[in-house]
């Protein structure tokens, strides 16, 4: 995992295989990145993600109340077919919006990450 | 064997079964993936149908870790049919059992306090396979079966 934060977003770039597995260490990391900032936004890449199931969905949405109870929200950006498709189905799509890349998902937060 | 595998007609040429039986570790959940990922390979199965099947064992398995161990230690057995291109796969543990299956299966249902459940595992197995049956004693443990026809390249 690799992020940075800039303004009033964190961004935060997934790789390789997001399961319960991998999502322990991950919680963790991010809760460490996020903590001390002021950041409200999580801008997520998952450009490099190759699999995820629904251990990813929770996590995305344990991240999301973290940034709500901060008046923020968290994006998705860079989602190959198949996470997708899991995206839908588990209906993370209703409560998080995506996008193609992370500059779309900055131009639709507009202010709100400066 | 070759000559037998030759012999067999064409389409149950990949016909194949393998059972294994793995510590309750969360690092199997990937192993199960990779495993399945293998056994379906000679079938060169659609990248989507790939992608389903990985995704619904990993639940199956993390759901035997997490809910029938708790974390903690037990063997899960894993089953895989490949029979006229229709995959069966068979995910077992030992642990506490479920009280309420249909209560389980619903969608966003979870029994885990933490926010970062979805409560989604069911519902992703059950969108992602043709069929999906439960069956669990408390205190026994689960059994979650799982039936997918896979169409390429029989
Ligand atoms: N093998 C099992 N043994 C005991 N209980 C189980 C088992 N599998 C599922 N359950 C019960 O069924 C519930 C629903 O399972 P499901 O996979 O749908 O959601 P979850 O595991 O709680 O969350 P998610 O899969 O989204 O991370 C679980 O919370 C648990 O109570
Ligand atoms: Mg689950």
């Amino acid at each position: 995992m690799h992020y940075k934060h800039s303004g009033k977003a964190l961004y935060i770039q997934l790789e390789g295989e997001i399961d319960h597995h991998t999502t322990k260490g991950l919680k963790e990391k991010i809760a460490r990145a996020f903590e001390p900032t002021d950041c409200r936004q999580m801008i997520f890449d998952l450009s490099r993600v190759t699999f995820m199931d629904s251990s990813g969905i929770g996590m995305i949405i344990g991240r999301y109340k973290n940034a709500q109870e901060r008046g923020g929200t968290v994006a998705i950006t860079g989602m190959n077919p198949g996470i997708e498709r899991i995206f839908q189905i588990s209906g993370l799509a209703k409560i998080i919006n995506s996008y193609a890349s992370v500059e779309d998902a900055e131009k639709a937060l507009g202010e709100s990450v400066q | 064997m070759n000559e037998i595998e030759t012999n067999r007609p064409e389409a149950n040429r990949h016909d194949n079964k393998i059972s294994i039986s793995m510590e309750s570790k969360s690092q199997n959940e990937f192993l199960a993936r990779t495993i399945v990922a293998a056994f379906i390979a000679p079938i060169d199965p659609d990248i989507n149908d790939l992608t389903d099947i990985k995704t619904a064992i990993s639940e199956a398995v993390t759901n035997a870790v997490i809910h029938g161990y708790k974390n903690g230690e037990g063997q899960i057995e894993l089953t895989m049919t490949l029979k006229n291109g229709e995959l069966h796969v068979i995910v077992t543990d030992y642990g506490v059992g479920i009280s309420n299956i249909s209560k389980a299966r619903e969608p966003m249902f979870t029994t885990l306090a933490e926010i970062d459940h979805a409560g989604m595992g069911f519902t992703v197995m059950e969108k992602f396979m043709d069929t999906v049956t439960v069956t669990s004693d408390l205190g026994k443990g689960t059994t979650v079966e799982m039936y997918k026809k896979l169409t390429k390249d029989l």
